[in-house]
């Protein structure tokens, strides 16, 4: 008379005391209140951005003049410009990014390494205002320079063109200031740490034996960097530069203390004047009628939807590529 | 052969061991050729350049310093080529480039941090007035030796104060959710946190226009400009917080539920307190962030020139804000100010960046 029945798993609910309960609720609850906070910075800009979006429909994206006391709203320049400031700051700082994070994680002697990491991240620290100063009292008389020389020579290139002549001998050196160009390079101050923080850590997590397999069969350390560490931190350089470019988009009062506020679209980035989306409504915000309020809040409403699509992309990149999904051993 | 292993004689035929234990090789040598090669191209082309310069008569400082570095580039390449094999060229190469990059990164940082304290050192030095007075009465013009930023400080203080008691509870009470409790839901509170974290700042302080002051009408008060900075910082906390107690061993918790303690106990009484160095860290570092957040106290937060140290009545100044209007006064006594008060944030900053660094250190010793 034996049992003919398989063992069967005995059930493993689990039971919670009520202390146990009451602290999942409460901690949930604070959970869940974050999670509304969060939700409610989109849902209110939303309900904010609906009378004038309903108001201006389309053209709210295809204006390009600010002019609220003539009912004429519209973004298309702003958001020119946005994209413009952070292009530059991006084409700057990638690639210094990248080479900081490299020197860190491949070059640097062993006992300084953690004092750099430090200095990138007290770099991060550094407030945005103080890259603002910098960037117009220091950066601005050396980059007109510059501007003057990449106009002078490149000129004919649409994107490096001034509206006034580089080679006179009493130059306008005004045409030169306050313009996408500077801002994005003070931006790029503040996007690099950020970028090199993020490709730090990923370059620093490829896989010791692939790199020992890479130096034993002779290549060198660059013939390493090149075959091993670069194509394991791809998704960390992408995730770097998506959460650089978001940050870029939305940087404010750095950009705010740069630029003088222009409503053309140009894309000539050396000459003088551009607006950002957040620096219009930063620098908008105080002296603001009524109807401009809305405006400006739907303005927020589209900074918002742009920078929250780039940072999910970035999440995406960044946590794809710590899981170690990207190696195949 | 034989080998004495605690007082019992082993015969060991075969491969005898060696008698002396393994020294890793060391890897980083660099030979006389290497440091030679590229000091010599260092210094030549810092000739020809200079050379270059004077014959042509070009001028400005980032030029030449771009044209040496080219220069040395091409030079480093030629006598590598000379006595090396091509892989090792492009290995030399990619070095000079990567260690320029970040070199330039390095001055970009020093000059701002150097320029900001030299331009400050002038009103931040004014030891007799600069932090014991107001802007109270004192006109733009005035002379340094007048006014102060007490009431900017105070602000500061204040506001950052309460933005920490709001955003303490809820970081904290997040991460622990997320850390502790877990489940789908989390994860969603988790996914959006990290998005938070990188949202503008302004739009913190917009959230809170469209909330406060739209829908309460409140006014533009030190509390309301709090809730703002809070706004910015929760989800700071939340997420470094969160970092800092998932590395707690999973043992400490499950030795304190093995001991009949219930799960609030067990993270008030074992997770937090083994935490603590990491959350100081995480909240340390949240400040520093907060407290030269600008814009949106651009947005919610009027500007006094007297101290006011009440947080629900009458508007309040703030660090950031001062420095924003004095830079932009255009008076160079007042732009000075704010530069003054600026290396006051960058000092602040940097010591609290310091003390969370020193807080997260690794312990020698423990584990």
């Amino acid at each position: 008379m034996t049992t003919a029945e398989l063992d069967t798993p005995r059930e493993l609910g689990q039971v919670y005391s009520t202390a146990d309960k009451a602290f999942r609720r409460t901690t949930a609850g604070i959970g869940m209140t974050v999670l509304a906070l969060t939700g409610a910075i989109g849902l209110f800009l939303g309900y904010q951005a609906i009378p004038t979006l309903r108001r201006y429909g389309l053209s709210f994206f295809t204006e390009n003049q600010w002019l609220p006391q003539r009912d004429v709203v519209g973004l298309s320049s702003v958001l020119l410009g946005t994209v413009e400031v952070a292009l530059v700051a991006l084409v700057v700082g990638f690639p210094l990014a990248l080479m900081t994070a490299l020197y860190i994680s491949e070059y640097a002697p062993r006992r300084l390494k953690s004092w750099f990491v430090g200095l990138i991240d007290l770099m991060a620290a550094v407030p945005s205002i103080i890259y603002g100063l910098w960037g117009f009292f220091f950066l601005q008389p050396q980059t007109i320079h510059v501007s003057r020389w990449l106009a002078q020579h490149f000129g004919w290139i649409p994107v490096f063109h001034v509206d006034t002549d580089p080679n006179a001998a009493t130059w306008a050196q005004t045409k030169f200031t306050a313009s996408a160009f500077i801002a994005g390079l003070a931006v790029s101050m503040m996007v690099i740490p950020l970028a090199c923080a993020v490709m730090r850590s990923v370059f620093a997590q490829a896989p010791l034996g692939e790199r020992e397999a890479a130096l034993a069969l002779g290549a060198t350390r660059w013939g390493m960097i090149r075959t091993v560490v670069i194509p394991f931190g791809q998704g960390g350089i992408i995730g770097g530069t998506m959460l650089a470019l978001g940050r870029a988009l939305g940087e404010t009062v750095a950009v705010l203390l740069i630029i003088s506020p222009a409503f053309d679209i140009k894309v000539n980035i050396l000459q003088v004047g551009t607006e950002t989306t957040s620096a219009l409504i930063a620098g908008l915000f105080g002296e603001a009628s009524k109807a401009q309020l809305s405006a400006l809040l739907t303005a927020g409403f589209v900074l918002f939807v742009l920078t929250l699509a780039v940072n999910t992309v970035a999440a995406v990149f960044v946590n794809r590529s710590r899981s170690g999904a990207a190696t195949e051993i | 052969m034989t080998v004495v292993n605690e007082g019992v004689e082993l015969t060991v035929t075969g491969n005898p061991p060696t008698a002396t234990p393994d020294v890793p090789r060391a890897l980083a040598t660099r030979s006389f050729d290497d440091r030679a090669s590229w000091m010599s191209a260092m210094a030549g082309a810092l000739g020809i350049v200079w050379i270059a310069y004077q014959i042509t008569g070009w001028s400005g400082r980032l030029g030449f310093t771009l044209l040496w570095f080219v220069v040395y580039l091409a030079l480093y390449a030629a006598i590598s080529r000379a006595g090396n094999p091509r892989p090792v060229v492009f290995d030399r190469l990619a070095a000079a480039t990567v260690a320029g990059g970040a070199v330039v990164v390095g001055l970009a940082l020093l000059s701002t941090v150097s320029y900001t304290v030299q331009k400050g050192w002038p009103a931040f030095s004014q030891w007799g007035n600069f932090y014991t007075e107001t802007a109270a009465g004192v006109r733009p013009t005035a002379p340094l030796d007048q006014g102060g930023i007490l009431h900017a400080i105070a602000g500061t203080a204040i506001m950052v104060g309460i933005a920490l008691l709001i955003s303490l509870p809820l970081g904290l009470g997040t991460a622990v959710y997320m850390t502790e409790v877990g489940g789908r839901a989390a994860r969603v509170v988790r996914t959006v946190v990290e998005a938070m974290t990188a949202l503008p700042d302004v739009l913190a302080g917009l959230f809170v226009y469209a909330t406060l002051i739209l829908v309460f009408h409140l006014d533009r008060t030190g509390f309301v400009a709090a809730v703002a900075l809070a706004v910015t910082m929760t989800p700071i906390v939340a997420r470094s917080a969160e970092v800092a107690l998932r590395v707690v061993p999973g043992g400490l918790r499950e030795a304190s539920l093995a001991l009949g303690a219930s799960q609030g106990s067990t993270v008030w009484r074992v997770v937090l307190p083994t935490a603590r160095a990491g959350l100081a860290t995480s909240l340390i570092l949240g400040i520093a962030r907060i407290s030269g957040e600008t814009a949106p106290l651009l947005i919610v937060s009027g500007a006094s020139t007297y101290q006011n140290l009440n947080p629900f009545a009458e508007p309040m100044n703030s660090l950031p804000l001062y420095i924003f209007s004095a830079v932009r006064s255009g008076q160079p006594n007042f732009i000075a100010r704010g530069f003054g008060a600026a290396t006051v944030l960058l000092a602040l900053v940097t010591v609290l960046f310091a003390l969370a660094r020193y807080l997260a250190r690794p312990k020698r010793g423990s584990r």
